[in-house]
This record gives structure tokens, C-alpha cells and sequence, in this order.
């Protein structure tokens, strides 16, 4: 087989080439870099929590050189606990789990995997690479104006968002950074959205029908759609509360506010409003950050398992049904807001029925793993550590999405451990699935094989120890936001499991550093990758590693197998590459 | 040598010369230059999904706008500014010059096409300036964006879709300005016309959706109350 060389050679130039580059490839690589830089934070920003929960009178003098007004002292306020959830939630959120699954390994993979050249639009993707970093940027810079981040979650719940700095610290002009942060995300998101959609319906290579598409790109397919979808809502919500604080409006604040002693001049309005419009846009956004980490487990299980995956449109049904679910589904969060019981009727018999494509997606995994010759590889484990976490995040969801337990759980511990199963750390490891899985092909060298499967086994057995005795705590009442359990009588007793949990997460954070480790050293010394190390059959391994400018040069690739056409019987290899010649007609 | 003209392909190898040789499939590139152009219906199918968002940006709007009339209180609806209907005729006249130019276009008239095109610019911005004139007459009443909750909408309303018509401007001032450049380069070659004019049409879809849009506000604002 020949090599594809670059027929459109890449600008020559380093900042043409490398910083406002149009290359789809290093716009994904940008994306990635920047989700590694976020999430080195936010799990800075979550270690400072732990230990305030674990130690709370504790002096952290070293600590506090980072934060040296807000950690005055050495310790760690209320407040400025608050502002550390409300900046690890949104850093972690948006510039983490959307930024490095579908920013990342979207733009890199998906024009390959459809046998495109580049995105349809390749300025559009530039500008929304730069945006999403200004976004960054500004959420960064409310941790250094006057009055630090702001406390009010993630969420942004008014009133408490939208009367400004008389309602706790970081709320003047930390909110409106935090506000302006979202706003440049969410047209961020629009412009790479667009990019997806269009590539995928419009650029697909010859012979690559939709039903011959990788399962990855119809999870990243439908994450652009409920991208497009969703952040314009978050974005109409963002404008209404910034009105709100600095134009006198009275969109969710109501009338006859009273705080610190003064009567506020709002009247009128609503705060579930603002619950409605960011929770339409909320729900959605659990589905942008796990979608794509659906996808890549799909696609690691089989190449792995060394089978087709089982149930190819089942699999892309499924996707699309809890695509479509998740735009119904948002009132569930709101069930103790005193909404109608009738319409929380609705909202939780629509949440449990996305227990059916979840339960569809779950066992067709299973069914893909049975009686199969399973490689365990790192970008495997993660991605059965993928399907594990899904399942036990996705459980108590069944719990939570009713009504009648929901009541008691609401703002509990168990809301807390939950979210981070399903949302964050099954997201997590479908991204580690897919570094672990991609490397060779962006960086043309293999990560350690050791140090991966020692970084699978402390994260994977840390994540659990972390989460499931936070399920304990919730179901034991504990309130979530809390920055301890000083003063409160009846979580006392629970002091014991906040400090296990607070060791587990310093030695899981720690096996962390064993990742970095591992992907930076192998950048440069890492053992030389072929062009197709994993034996697998989709078009990114049919290209060299790294992939030249243009991809597939002036070999433009014809589609001629489905995407996972493994241990065909009959067939020389226990594989097919979606581009061999077709199968010759029985004789 | 007599051959007949079928496709589009045969008039531009008679206008610019058969292309270099190459695999089929890959458009006879050579090397550094750019790569193949996108399919047909590429940009409307992009300005689809695009305005399906911004669609989405004011439904969150709307229901906003539903839910707080339905708090009622201090809810006072305004009286329509009277410029706002000469601002509305001015609005759907562009939408009219801007098809008469894609009519043109389509018949290969560009020097017309575009001229048209810098016509319909120029209503957009008279629109803009008749929508800031809507503000000021509600000013001189003292009415302000903090009046009462339907004067916010208002402002806020007008507001957003004033930026997307100014955007839509500075986007039809682009396509204006490339129409009259490579007006010449269109003559010998009909491909890159219809490229242009799949981007006119993109445009042109944007533009109408936001004459459309401004009507929907219209209504939603003063005849549904």
C-alpha cells in the first residue's frame, strides 16, 4: 500500500501553521492542550474543596499563595469554598467535558473518519477554537477582580446571580466575567457545531454512505446538533440576567427583595425563569459531555474485542433517542421548585424512559464483549471502565428521576455523586479511551503500555472509592455546598467518611500526574507507531501517523466496508479496512 | 472538436482550458493549491443549521417573554412607536431588492445583481437607523429599558435583531464587494458564478429569515398581548 502524501502543503510559517492554524488537526490538538490546562485546574481548584471538607480548621499556608486575598489567613472561608464550586463546576463543565471530547477528538477525527480533507469551513473552526480560549480566559480572570469568582454554583441560580455584590462576594464583577465567560462559549460552540454538521452531511468521501459512519462520528453528529440546539438558550438566559445586574431590569428577580437590610428596586420577576432557561439548555449539556464518550467506547469495545460492534443501528438509534429525550427531560431538575405534581409526572416518566436507549447502548456494549478474544489494552480498559461507570452513575439516575425520592435527595450528596459518575468521570474516561486509543495517530509514537494500565487501575478503583461513599452521604441527609460539617450537629458523625473521601481523591489525583507523565514523555520518547498499531478498520488508519496536512493527499479514499468489519470469516486478516476492495462476488 | 455542450464542466473547459490531469476524484489539484471547493448546497445547508440556532436564541426569548407577561403585575404593554411601521416596509422592500438581485445573478446580469445587492444594503441600514429612531420617540415618552418588563422586551428584542441585521450587512457589504471585483471573472467562467451564487443564495436565505423574524417580533410584541 502506498502512503498518502500532502499535495497541499501546510503554510510555512509557525504561527500560520501552529497558532492560528485552519488545519483541523491542530485546532483538535489546540482544544485538547487547552481541556489538559483546564482540567489541571479544576482538579486543583477540587483538591483545595477536599481538604476543607476533610480538615476544616486546618491552616493551608502553602495553599494560600495561590489565592493569597481570598485565603487570608491560610484557611479557607464559606464563601470562598463557594467560589471554588462554582469555578470548578463551570471549568470542568464547559472547557473540560465539552471542550476536549468534541472540540478535541471531534475536529481531529471526524473529517478523517469521513474521508474529508478538512472541516467544511475551515476559518469558522479557527474562530471558534480562539473564542472558546478567550471564554477561558475571562472565566480565569474572575478569580483576580475585586470580590474574587462567584459563589452561585455553576448553575447561576437568581436570584442570588442577579442583584450584584450585595447578595456574597464575587458576585459584582466575578458574575459578570463568569456571564460573559458562557456568552463567548456558547457562539463558540455555534461555530463548531456548524463545522460537524456540515462536514459530516456534506463531506463524506466516496462510497461512505451514513450507515458506513464510525459510531464516533454519529455521537459527535448529535452532539453538534444538541449543541446547536441548546447553548443559543443558555446564551438568551445569559443576556436576560446580565440585564438583570447592570441594566435594572427585573427578568428573574422578584419584587420586595430584601438583603443585607435593603430593599431592592426589582419587581416582578421570576427566578425559575432563569431555572427554565438553563436547565433546557442544562440537561442537554450532560448529553454534549457523555455522547461522545458513548461513541468512542463503541468504537474501542470492537476494535478490541476484535467483533463488529453488535447492533450498529440500534447504536445509532439509541443516540439519537436520547438525543432527542434530552431536550424533554430538563424539568426534572426542578422537582422540589413547586412545579405543578402533574408536569413532574411528565418530566420523570420522560427522565426513566431514557433508561430504555441507555439500556440498548449498555447491552449491545455486553453483547460485543461476549465470547469475544478481548485485547486489553489501555484505551480498552478505560473504555470498560467507560461502560462500568456508566452503569452505576446510570443507576442512580433511576433514583433520582422520580419524583418521590428525588424530594428528599434534592441538593444531597447523593445529587453530587451521582452527576460526577454519569457526567464527569464516565466522560473522563471516555476521553482517556480516546487519548489512549488516538495517540499514535496524532503524535506517531505509542504511550507506556505500564504506566497506562497503572493509571487505569489507581483511577479507575479511586473513582469509586471517591463516589460511592458519597451516595452514603446523601442518603444520610448531608446538603451539598456546604463547606463543612463544623456547626451541624446531626453530620457530625459523617466527618469520617469526608476525610476517606478526601485521601482517596489526593491519591487519584496524584495517579493523575502518571498520565501527564505518560503523554508527554511519549510525545518524544515514546516507542516509534505504525500507521495502523491497533489493527483496526476506519479511514484515520489507513493515513500516516501523524496525518499530512491534507490527510488523504491526492489519494482521496473510496468506502467500500462498513466501519467495523472485524474477524470476517473468510477473510485474510481478522480485519477490514473500510477501503479494501469490495468482497469479491461468490463463485 | 465540435463537442456539445452538456455540463457545466464543458463550458468551463472551454472558458479556462481543460483541467490538469489527476485522478478523477480529486478535482485535477495540484500541488499548493487550495483544496477542492465544497459541495453544492454546502453554505445553505451551513446557514440552515445556523439559523435553526439563532431560532433557538429567540424561542429562549419568547418563552421568557410568555412567562413573564403571564406573571402580570407590573406588566404595562407599550403602544407600537409609529416609525416602526415605516421600518417594517422598509425591512420587507429589502427582502424584495434582494430577490430581484438573485434573480439577475442567476441570469449571469452581475453588474445588475450586485447593484441590487448594494440596494438592499442600503435599506438594512436605513432600517437600523428607523429602528434607533423607534427608541428614541419611546425615550421621549420616558420610556427606558428598566420601565416595565414589556418596555425591556422591547429594547431587548430590537436589540437582538438589530445585531443580526447588522451582521447580515456586513455580510451582504462582503458579498457586494466580491461580486463587483471578480464581476469580470464570472464572465469566463460559469462555475465560479454558481459558486458565487451559492453564496448569495446562503445570504439571501439569512436575510429573509431575518425580515421574518422581525415580523414574528412585531406581532409577538404589539398585536399579541
Amino acid at each position: 500500500m502506498t502512503q498518502a502524501v500532502a499535495t497541499h502543503e501546510a503554510p510555512k510559517s509557525f504561527i500560520r501553521r501552529y497558532i492560528f492554524s485552519t488545519d483541523h488537526k491542530v485546532i483538535g490538538l489546540q482544544y485538547l492542550f487547552l481541556a489538559m490546562a483546564a482540567v489541571a485546574i479544576g482538579i486543583i481548584l477540587s483538591i483545595y474543596m477536599r481538604l476543607r471538607l476533610a480538615w476544616p480548621t486546618e491552616r493551608w499556608p502553602l495553599l494560600a499563595k495561590l489565592f493569597p486575598n481570598a485565603m487570608a489567613g491560610g484557611t479557607i472561608s464559606p464563601e470562598f469554598y463557594l467560589s471554588l464550586v462554582t469555578m470548578h463546576g463551570t471549568i470542568m463543565v464547559f472547557f473540560v467535558l465539552t471542550t476536549a471530547p468534541l472540540g478535541g477528538f471531534g475536529n481531529y477525527f471526524l473529517p478523517i473518519q469521513v474521508g474529508a480533507h478538512d472541516m467544511a469551513f475551515p476559518v469558522l473552526n479557527m474562530l471558534s477554537f480562539w473564542v472558546t480560549l478567550a471564554g477561558f480566559l475571562v472565566l480565569l480572570a474572575a478569580f483576580f477582580v475585586s470580590g474574587g469568582a462567584p459563589i452561585s454554583g455553576w448553575t447561576a441560580y437568581a436570584p442570588l446571580s442577579a442583584i450584584g455584590e450585595i447578595a456574597g462576594p464575587g458576585l459584582g464583577m466575578g458574575q459578570n466575567l463568569w456571564i460573559l465567560s458562557i456568552a463567548l462559549f456558547c457562539i463558540a460552540s455555534l461555530l463548531g457545531a456548524l463545522n460537524f454538521i456540515t462536514t459530516t452531511l456534506n463531506l463524506r468521501t466516496k462510497g461512505m454512505a451514513m450507515t458506513r459512519l464510525p459510531l464516533t462520528v454519529w455521537a459527535w453528529f448529535t452532539t453538534a446538533v444538541l449543541a446547536l440546539l441548546a447553548f443559543p438558550v443558555l446564551l438568551a438566559g445569559g443576556i436576560l440576567l446580565l440585564l438583570d445586574r447592570v441594566a435594572g431590569t427585573s427578568f428573574f428577580v422578584p419584587g420586595g427583595l430584601i438583603v443585607s437590610d435593603k430593599i431592592l428596586p426589582h419587581k416582578g420577576g421570576s427566578p425559575l425563569l432563569w431555572q427554565h432557561l438553563f436547565w433546557f439548555f442544562g440537561h442537554p449539556e450532560v448529553y454534549i459531555a457523555i455522547l461522545p464518550g458513548m461513541g468512542i467506547t463503541s468504537h474501542v469495545l470492537s476494535t478490541f474485542a476484535r467483533k463488529p460492534i453488535f447492533g450498529y443501528r440500534a447504536m445509532v438509534a439509541a443516540i439519537f433517542a436520547i438525543g432527542v429525550l434530552g431536550f424533554l427531560v430538563w424539568g426534572h431538575h426542578m422537582f422540589v421548585s413547586g412545579m405543578s405534581p402533574y408536569s413532574a409526572i411528565a418530566f420523570s416518566l420522560l427522565t426513566l424512559s431514557i433508561g430504555v436507549p441507555s439500556a440498548i447502548k449498555t447491552f449491545n456494549w455486553l453483547a460485543t464483549l461476549y465470547k469475544a478474544q478481548i485485547r486489553f489494552t489501555v484505551p480498552m480498559l478505560f473504555a470498560l471502565g467507560f461502560v462500568s461507570i456508566f452503569v452505576t452513575g446510570g443507576l442512580s439516575g433511576i433514583i433520582l428521576g422520580q419524583t418521590s425520592l428525588d424530594i428528599p435527595m434534592h441538593d444531597t450528596y447523593f445529587v453530587v455523586a451521582h452527576f460526577h459518575l454519569i457526567m464527569g468521570v464516565a466522560a473522563i474516561f471516555g476521553i482517556f479511551a480516546g487519548t489512549y486509543y488516538w495517540f499514535p495517530k496524532m503524535f506517531g509514537r505509542m504511550m507506556n503500555e505500564t504506566l497506562g494500565k497503572l493509571h487505569f487501575w489507581l483511577t479507575f478503583i479511586g473513582i469509586y472509592a471517591i463516589f460511592v461513599p458519597m451516595h452514603i452521604l446523601g442518603i444520610a441527609g448531608h446538603p451539598r455546598r456546604y463547606a463543612g460539617t463544623e456547626g451541624f450537629d446531626f453530620l457530625a458523625p459523617l466527618q469520617p467518611i469526608h476525610v476517606f473521601i478526601t485521601i482517596a481523591a489526593l491519591v487519584t489525583a496524584g495517579a493523575q500526574l502518571l498520565f501527564f507523565f505518560n503523554f508527554f514523555w511519549s510525545i518524544w520518547k515514546g516507542r516509534k507507531a505504525e500507521m495502523n498499531p491497533w489493527r483496526a478498520t476506519t479511514l484515520e488508519w489507513t493515513i500516516p501517523s501523524p496525518p499530512p496536512h491534507d490527510n488523504f493527499g491526492a489519494q482521496t479514499p473510496v468506502v467500500h466496508h462498513g466501519p467495523y468489519e472485524y474477524s470476517v470469516p473468510g477473510a485474510a486478516e481478522d480485519y477490514i479496512l473500510q477501503t479494501a476492495p469490495p468482497a469479491p462476488t461468490k463463485s | 472538436m465540435a463537442k456539445p455542450i452538456t455540463s457545466l464542466k464543458d463550458l468551463e473547459t472551454i472558458a479556462v482550458g481543460p483541467r490538469p490531469p489527476g485522478r478523477p476524484d480529486d478535482g485535477g489539484r495540484r500541488s499548493g493549491e487550495p483544496p477542492p471547493s465544497l459541495p453544492e448546497g454546502s453554505y445553505r445547508l451551513a446557514m440552515f443549521f445556523a439559523l435553526a440556532s439563532i431560532g433557538m436564541l429567540f424561542l429562549g426569548f419568547t418563552s421568557a417573554y410568555i412567562v413573564r407577561q403571564g406573571l402580570g403585575g407590573d406588566w404595562q404593554p407599550l403602544d407600537p412607536p409609529t416609525l416602526l411601521w415605516v421600518n417594517t416596509l422598509v425591512l420587507l422592500a429589502s427582502s424584495a431588492t434582494l430577490h430581484r438581485s438573485r434573480q439577475l445573478l442567476r441570469r449571469e446580469a452581475v453588474r445588475e445583481g450586485v447593484r441590487w445587492l448594494s440596494w438592499t444594503m442600503a435599506l438594512g441600514l436605513l432600517f437600523l437607523v428607523g429602528q434607533y429612531g423607534a427608541w428614541r420617540q419611546l425615550i421621549a415618552q420616558g420610556i427606558y429599558l428598566s420601565t416595565n418588563p414589556h418596555s425591556s422586551f422591547f429594547y431587548l428584542l430590537t436589540a437582538a435583531h438589530g445585531v443580526h441585521i447588522f451582521g447580515g450587512i456586513l455580510g451582504l457589504g462582503y458579498i457586494t464587494l466580491r461580486g463587483w471585483r471578480e464581476r469580470l471573472v464570472f464572465i469566463g467562467t460559469p462555475g465560479r458564478l454558481q459558486q458565487y451564487n451559492a453564496l448569495v443564495g446562503a445570504a439571501a436565505l439569512y436575510w429573509h429569515f431575518m425580515d421574518g423574524l422581525w415580523v414574528y417580533l412585531f406581532i409577538l410584541l404589539f398585536l399579541w398581548r
